[in-house]
């Protein structure tokens, strides 16, 4: 799978780092989203699709 | 699906992620591609973003889902015991499995609403609407200082107009995060030149000609203006479900796995829930809710009663204010100790917990949004109750 995050999306709910906190991080001063793999393994698919879904402002896209 | 927009969209693209072949058929109300309506008091009005940049799915995503969209038409009446949703144009649909998504109108003042310059914010029309009206820089008076109605004071703000806040609690927020947390709010505003007109309560609405000219208020006071909004929350729009026998409450009445009557589940600003760590029924006016609700009341549609899991969600929320954004997670009810356990609210960042009856149920981030993910573990575990 591969990941891309849009950052100018990013409302910083955090909610991505809820579902995966191995795949996305953020940024300390303002909460924006930091992709840390983005090409995580199969096993976590689940939760980075989650992730995405859970993303209150759609700036999470999954390409499988 | 009744309702087009996060949460019926939601639904449907559970529905075929969880393999569902069948037809998937999404009616919506209002003419527009599914959109997302927390920018719209921000970046729309603001003009920082066109329209088309709210669309919750980009064309071709949603040409994968396969639906039957259904957009401009309006769902008017329920039958659950022949399973038919009637159309304003009379069609009749039959299903197999509803999911009522229909979310919340805006509600309004018992007068001047037959006034131009006076405005609601709950579509994207009405966002341009208001829009339209800013632009022409007017006296702006907002009423109600929910999240609404302060980002649209804050908005508004930004597009350097005069601006009134007015408001029956002592602050702005005071329902939604506390009196205390609600005085920073208010220091926030005034900070940034909105006047606050607090403990008041709307007597009326003047106008000129067909146009409004001022607010009044309970004690007298005079606002002259040339645009109002009328910010005093939502009603869940159920009309369409009247005498259907679905349970009507403060929305529609869903058990814990969000189901209503046999095949048919609810989801999103409509839906009505018993949650273990909420004292009893609630009802959630948030986006991560929509699409999490709707996650879980799609798959337990296609479950059924017996495969179903319980919807036991610790909300989230957050409002964008000027440069300032507050996020909460859990609940933040009114009579519960607020403890600042990280930073200072007189310099800048912090995070609060809301403790009630002893428990953490809620923590408050202002401008800390990583610190409060860290805190947010104190938060009672609604799965554990």
């Amino acid at each position: 799978m591969k990941i891309t995050v849009e950052e100018d999306r990013c409302v910083g709910a955090g909610q991505c780092v809820l579902a995966a906190a191995e795949v996305f991080d953020q940024r300390e001063e303002d909460g924006i989203v930091v992709l840390l793999d983005a090409d995580p393994s199969d096993e976590l698919a689940a939760r980075v699709r989650d992730a995405a879904i859970r993303c209150p402002a759609m700036a999470i896209t999954v390409a499988e | 699906m009744v309702g087009a927009s996060a949460a019926g969209l939601t639904a449907a693209d559970t529905l075929r992620r969880e393999g569902f072949t069948g037809t998937l058929t999404v009616v919506g109300e209002e003419p527009h591609l599914p959109y997302d309506r927390p920018p719209l008091s921000k970046q729309v009005l603001a003009g920082d973003w066109q329209p088309h940049r709210t669309t919750l799915r980009p064309a071709a995503d949603l040409q994968r889902l396969r639906l039957d969209l259904r957009l401009g038409c309006r769902a008017v009446g329920l039958d659950p015991i022949t399973r038919t949703v009637t159309l304003a144009d009379g069609e009749r649909l039959g299903y197999d499995g509803l999911i009522i998504a229909t979310g919340l109108r805006a509600r309004r003042l018992p007068f001047g609403h037959d006034l131009a310059g006076v405005h609601v914010l709950r579509t994207l029309d009405d966002a341009l609407a208001l829009r339209a009206e800013l632009l022409a820089g007017p006296r702006l008076v907002v009423i109600g200082a929910g999240f609404l109605g302060s980002e649209i004071a804050a908005t508004a703000r930004g597009l350097g107009l005069d601006v009134v806040l007015v408001d029956v609690e002592p602050t702005p927020l005071a329902r939604q995060v506390g009196t205390r947390v609600g005085e920073l709010v208010a220091d926030l505003h005034r900070g940034h030149g909105v006047r606050l007109q607090l403990r008041r309560r709307v007597a009326g609405l003047t106008g000129e000609r067909g146009r409004v000219t001022a607010v009044v208020l309970d004690d007298g006071t005079r606002l002259p203006a040339d645009a109002v909004v009328v910010a005093i929350g939502s009603v869940p729009a159920t009309d369409w479900l009247a005498g259907s026998g679905i349970p009507l409450g403060d929305g529609v009445l869903c058990d814990h796995t969000c189901r209503v009557a046999p095949g048919v589940y609810a989801a999103g600003d409509v839906a009505n829930w018993p949650h273990p760590t909420a004292g009893g029924r609630v009802r959630l006016e948030q986006r991560t809710n929509a699409t999490q609700q709707a996650v879980t009341a799609a798959k337990n549609l296609l479950a059924g009663p017996d495969g179903a899991t319980r919807f036991t969600p610790t909300p989230f929320g957050w409002t964008d204010q000027y440069d300032t954004k507050i996020q909460i997670h859990g609940w933040a009810p009114a009579d519960s100790q607020v403890e600042v356990v990280d930073g200072d609210p007189q310099t800048g960042g912090f995070v609060a917990l809301y403790r009630s009856d002893g428990r953490v149920v809620g923590a408050l981030g202002w401008n800390s949004p990583r610190a409060l993910l860290h805190h947010r573990r104190r938060i009672a575990d609604p799965d554990a109750v």
